[in-house]
């Protein structure tokens, strides 16, 4: 509706010696329209160009639609012109945030299709690698919900944490979002020396600042009261809508690929799943700081295990996946991730389809949002913890 | 106490003068009281900008500003230039006049408050009988341009911005007036000197021990504080800008001298926030209760004063809104923000009825001791 | 989930966190006046090392956008030696990498086969205008000269098969010298039992830690950055770190003469004296050095460490702007050459023994 329209329904009479006084159109006792809001595409709490489209009565949403599309780069055609070295590069970058678990999805996939063994050294570096790049994604979230409810300061603790990962995986990877350090069969090359001590002494350092989140953001109370019971999802609700990682685990449901369909050699380790209760905004939020916890108690672990040996093989000058399909999914930090691979037996793959958790995850948005308020729905937005990118791929 | 209460009020009349009314004439000491009060408006609210800067930034594991002027001490006047230089944008859809003049409809009230706080020993410009009542006042036009920057700006997030405005003063009017009552009440007057030199002579009944208002009224010292927060939209409080819901809230479409202009607004509005509360709770210029100020001699060792008195007056006063400033800023780096109908929950439920009880209690204490 | 006690302890434990940090040494880097310390793998730039390209175009036609542009014509050489066929060979005329379309994914350095592509940390080379990001020949050339050795393995990574086959040498080296030293340790213990003392002291590991107070600083050092321009904290700061070292390579040196008094079979130990190319030229060609950093057999210029890679030498970085270089290649070159000079005189005392 027209602001014109707004203006009309507002419209004050005066009575005289009566101060001012509305009047009344219409039937109803005080007719108010609704307004049609939008929340992006460019809109501080959608971390990219995604857009809601509210309708709301004052401040109450009466509907929440999203439009998704706006960073659409094309990556499945892309991929279907593209040998698996110069996928690996592309895909760490739908998910910008877990550039390493992505480029290891196709990696996965690939060695499935050719039914390639990879080196034990190999599958714990990437093991190790995936989960220092869950703690980067999770604390990059961690800092930026708190920052959606107005609370500063955790986005800086949490870069400066991150800073320190990112300097780390650099030093083994050569790069800070986009690591490429996957190849079919392996890795690019070994970890440098000095690499297991400083991982070591990085791990303890976060368990000591971990706290601190907690104090800060958890135990807020008026975090609490901006999130205890908003947007709460029901188990199955969640799960007919295909919401995984954080977001399903808070609702119950403790299903985490790491677990349930090892790969790598989760299966050797223990692997924490935190769950939650009502699958509201502060379950989703507890769930996602305590996977920070899980995954160190997972790094310490493969610092225990961490075999020598060599973690690449020769490949042949330009590797080719044999004629079939194969589906791989792994548990990026945001929750499943899956590449449906399909090879003619060419260079490049004749179909690479994604599943990305963060396209599921906001299917969840219009369910979660209705009948709230609308700073309820910014606390909701933030804690379906999605990726622009990884949405519109 | 009676007694002492009259005897408090014939000494106001006396002490009640500023140190800029020198010779007969008129226009002087008005110049130099103009001169002060703009002055004051334009450094204190860089001074706390500045400490807001460092602070936050030393809290959140950063330096702050480093590089403009020492220690990035002229940061915020770099930003003024900044400001000033930059293209003012007027929306399309904007309604123009209001568009334009709602930054200073927000700044000149947080000037004039200025006029009637006391900084030292007769460092004020004017001491008004009705100096709280007419601060409080002048505090809450404030929100006006608020309210009609939102409006004007033609922007549906600007707009919810300036009604957010609108509702969390009036729910916070309330608990600020009736905290500030209580202290005209047990102070017995409302001219903020007055109030100040009350406190210098509030003793501890039956004892000899002197006391600021803070601690007989600590209650409505911490609801005036939170309301205080409140009404500057200060974070836990800050819906009106709630950059992450409402973009910018209602400066969401203002670029230029005119953004500079709320922003100036709402460092100013801090300034005498934490001027008001140091007044009305924590002494004035008083060092710590019962010790008087080097120099000076008369009403409890703080008034007739020597330049040293006066100086180091001033300097405590300073000190005092910069320690409340930090705390604000404090608030602002450890907590998220809450939700408008918590906002007002709060006021409603708890924070009006605390101060009616406060006023009650200090009432009855008043005529009875 | 915590069951709160107290209402409002929450937000004193949020007051307490903020006020712990206001307290603590704040982890900004000052980026401009400090250099950020990046890993030698850091893909901040490329470079080009011309001459050992051969124009075989991998790396273009394997980059994922098509931003390298290679241009060549073909040459004939004449036949080495006479009667022999003359041979073609590609002429590089133009390389370039358009880094406004790069994307930094490496392939092309990992495909190049003939090593003519290295990663530098670099990252300073930001342009007001986009065509300036086009880098040729000649910048990508120079590029190279901030290509930092490659860093060492961890302990548990297979090493290459050069470096195992060099260790494999000198382990049987070793053991043939340990032999040796085993069957004179067993003549001389006969005779006189300070003779076994003796060759333990000189045999002990020199690489004792020198220890040395830091507290004076290096004058010269000072004056020459203060001339410099630096600001005075940089200056001391520096010349304070010159002066350790110096005072640690004096301190070495004497240990040194005194281990060279004291004698003893130790080929072993000092492989460096034993390989005698220690001062091998090239050494400090990077991508030499590069290589012979991996491997722990020879003692050579790359072996030796050398602390605060923050100096420059004066001599060259002056020689450079001269020539009218860009100050931030005249400064890494300097301090390129400001290593290798240190590097080659710790080398030369050691061995003065
Ligand atoms: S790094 Fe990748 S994108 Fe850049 S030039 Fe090399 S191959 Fe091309
Ligand atoms: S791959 Fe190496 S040798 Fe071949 S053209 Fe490229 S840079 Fe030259």
């Amino acid at each position: 509706m027209s602001d014109l329209e707004t203006q009309e329904a507002f419209a004050p009479g005066t009575a005289p010696g009566e101060g001012i006084a509305f009047e009344i159109l219409g039937d109803a006792e005080f007719p108010t329209a609704d307004m049609s809001l939008s929340i992006g595409p460019a809109h501080p709490a959608t971390h990219g160009v995604f857009r809601i489209v509210l309708e709301v009565s004052g401040e109450r949403i009466k509907s929440a639609t999203p439009v998704i599309g706006y960073m659409h780069r094309g990556f499945e055609k892309l991929a279907e012109h593209r040998d698996f070295r110069q996928i690996k590069a592309l895909v760490n970058r739908h998910d910008w945030l877990s550039g390493f678990s992505n480029e290891l999805g196709v990696a996965l996939a690939v060695e499935k299709m050719l039914e390639m063994e990879v080196p034990d050294r190999a599958q714990w570096i990437r093991m190790l690698m995936a989960e220092w790049n869950r703690i980067l994604n999770h604390l990059m979230f961690v800092g930026s919900y708190a920052l959606e409810l107005g609370a500063i300061t955790p986005m800086f603790y949490a870069f400066r944490e991150r800073e320190d990962i990112q300097h780390l995986m650099e030093s083994a990877t050569g790069g800070r979002l986009h690591f490429t350090y996957n190849q079919v069969g392996g890795l690019k090359v070994d970890l440098p020396k000095g690499f297991m001590r400083q991982s070591h002494g990085l791990s303890k350092l976060l368990r000591s600042r971990l706290p601190d989140y907690k104090d800060l953001v958890l135990g807020n109370e008026i975090f609490q009261a901006r999130t205890k019971g908003i947007g709460p999802l029901p188990a199955d609700v969640g799960l007919s809508i295909g919401v995984s990682g954080p977001t399903l685990q808070a609702t119950g449901v403790a299903e985490d690929s790491r677990v349930t369909e090892p790969y790598l050699k989760y299966g050797e380790i223990d692997v924490h799943v935190p769950v939650g209760e009502n699958g509201d905004s502060f379950d989703r939020f507890y769930c996602l700081l305590h996977r920070i916890e899980a995954s160190l108690d997972i790094i310490d672990q493969i610092h225990d295990h961490m075999p020598a040996g060599p973690v690449n093989q020769k490949l042949p000058k330009m590797v080719k996946a044999p004629e079939g399909a194969t589906y791989v999914r792994t548990e990026n930090p945001l929750g499943q991730l899956g590449y449906w691979l399909e090879s003619d037996g060419g260079r490049t793959p004749w179909r690479l389809k994604m599943r990305t958790p963060s396209f599921s995850n906001v299917q969840a948005i219009p369910y979660l949002m209705q009948d709230t308020l609308f700073p309820d729905a910014i606390s909701i937005l933030g804690s379906v913890f999605f990726v622009v990118g990884d949405i519109d791929r | 106490m009676m007694e002492s209460a009259s005897v408090t009020a014939e000494v106001i009349v006396a002490q009640a003068v500023s140190i800029f009314d020198v010779g007969d004439g008129f226009v002087l000491p008005v110049l130099i009281k103009l001169v002060f009060v703009l002055a004051l408006f334009f450094v204190l609210p860089l001074v706390g900008g500045y400490l807001e800067h460092k602070a936050m930034g030393r809290m959140q594991a950063r330096r702050g500003p480093v590089e403009a002027g020492p220690f990035g001490s002229l940061q915020l006047v770099a930003d003024g230039i900044k400001f000033i230089q930059k293209e003012d944008l007027i929306p399309r859809a904007a309604d123009k006049w209001v568009f334009a003049i709602a930054p200073g409809v927000a700044l000149v009230p947080a000037m004039l408050i200025f006029l009637v706080l006391p900084f030292g020993p007769g460092v004020f410009a004017l001491d008004l009988e009705l100096g709280l009542f007419y601060a409080l006042a002048a505090s809450s036009v404030s929100v006006l341009g608020v309210l009609m920057g939102g409006w004007a700006s033609a922007n549906k997030f600007s707009l919810i911005a300036g009604l957010r405005a609108g509702a969390q003063l009036i729910a916070y009017e309330l608990p600020l007036i009736l905290a500030a009552i209580a202290v005209a009440v047990q102070a017995g007057t409302l001219s903020l000197v007055g109030i100040v030199e009350a406190q210098a002579n509030f003793l501890i009944p039956g004892t000899e021990i002197n006391l600021w208002f803070v601690f007989p009224q600590i209650l409505g010292f911490g609801i005036f504080f939170v309301a205080a927060l409140a009404e500057l939209s200060r974070p836990p409080f800050d819906m009106p800008i709630g950059d992450s819901e409402l973009v910018f809230g209602y400066m969401t479409e203002y670029t230029g001298i005119k953004y500079a202009m709320y922003m100036l607004t709402e460092y100013a509005g801090m300034i005498s926030m934490s001027a008001l509360t140091v007044v009305l709770y924590l002494g004035g210029w008083q060092l710590l209760p019962g010790v008087p100020l080097p120099g000076c001699e008369a009403g409890g060792g703080l008034f007739d004063c020597s330049p040293v008195g006066v100086i180091s007056g001033v300097l405590i006063t300073i000190g005092k809104i910069m320690a409340l400033v930090f705390v604000m800023v404090w608030f602002r780096v450890a907590f998220p923000r809450l939700r408008e109908d918590q906002l007002q929950r709060i006021s409603w439920l708890v924070l009006i009825p605390l101060s009616l009880l406060n006023l009650a209690v200090i009432t009855v204490a008043k005529v009875v001791f | 989930m915590a069951a709160t006690s107290l209402p409002g302890t929450g937000l004193l434990k949020g007051l307490g966190v903020t006020i712990k940090h206001l307290f603590r040494e704040p982890s900004t880097q000052m980026y401009p006046h400090e250099r950020p310390d990046l890993a030698p793998r850091t893909r901040g730039v490329i470079a080009l090392m011309d001459e050992n390209c051969t124009v075989c175009m991998l790396c273009s036609r394997e980059c994922p956008d098509w931003c390298i542009y290679i241009e060549s014509h073909k040459e004939t050489v004449p036949p080495a030696k006479e009667g022999g066929r003359a041979r073609t060979r590609n002429v590089l005329d133009r390389f370039a990498i358009d880094f406004s379309l790069c994307m930094y994914c490496g392939i092309c350095v990992e495909v190049c086969p003939f090593d003519a592509l290295w990663w530098s940390p670099e990252f300073e080379y930001a342009e007001y205008s986009i065509d300036g990001l086009l880098h040729e020949m000649g910048r990508l050339r120079e590029w190279m000269d901030t290509v930092p050795p490659p860093p060492q393995l961890d302990e548990g990574a297979e090493l290459p098969a050069e470096v195992a086959d060099a260790i494999g040498k000198v382990e049987q080296e070793r053991e043939l010298a340990a032999a040796k030293e085993a069957e004179a340790q067993q003549a001389a213990e006969a005779p006189a039992e300070g003779g076994g003392e003796k060759a333990a002291a000189g045999a002990a590991p020199k690489q004792a830690e020198i220890h040395v107070e830091a507290g004076q600083i290096d004058q010269e050092t000072y004056d020459a950055l203060i001339a410099e321009g630096k600001s005075e904290r940089m200056a001391r700061a520096k010349a304070k770190a010159a002066w350790v070292k110096k005072e640690k390579a004096r301190l070495r040196a004497e240990q040194e003469a005194e281990r060279g008094g004291a004698g003893g079979g130790d080929a072993a130990e000092q492989p460096a004296a034993a390989a005698g190319d220690a001062g091998d030229g090239d050494a400090a060609d990077t991508g030499e050095a590069a290589d012979a950093g991996a491997a722990p057999a020879k003692r050579r210029l790359s072996d030796v460490e050398v602390e605060g890679d923050g100096e420059i030498d004066q001599e060259t970085y002056d020689a450079l702007i001269a020539e009218g270089k860009s100050e931030r290649i005249a400064r890494s070159k300097a301090k390129a050459a400001w290593v290798k000079k240190k590097k080659q005189e710790q080398l030369d005392q050691e061995e003065g023994g």
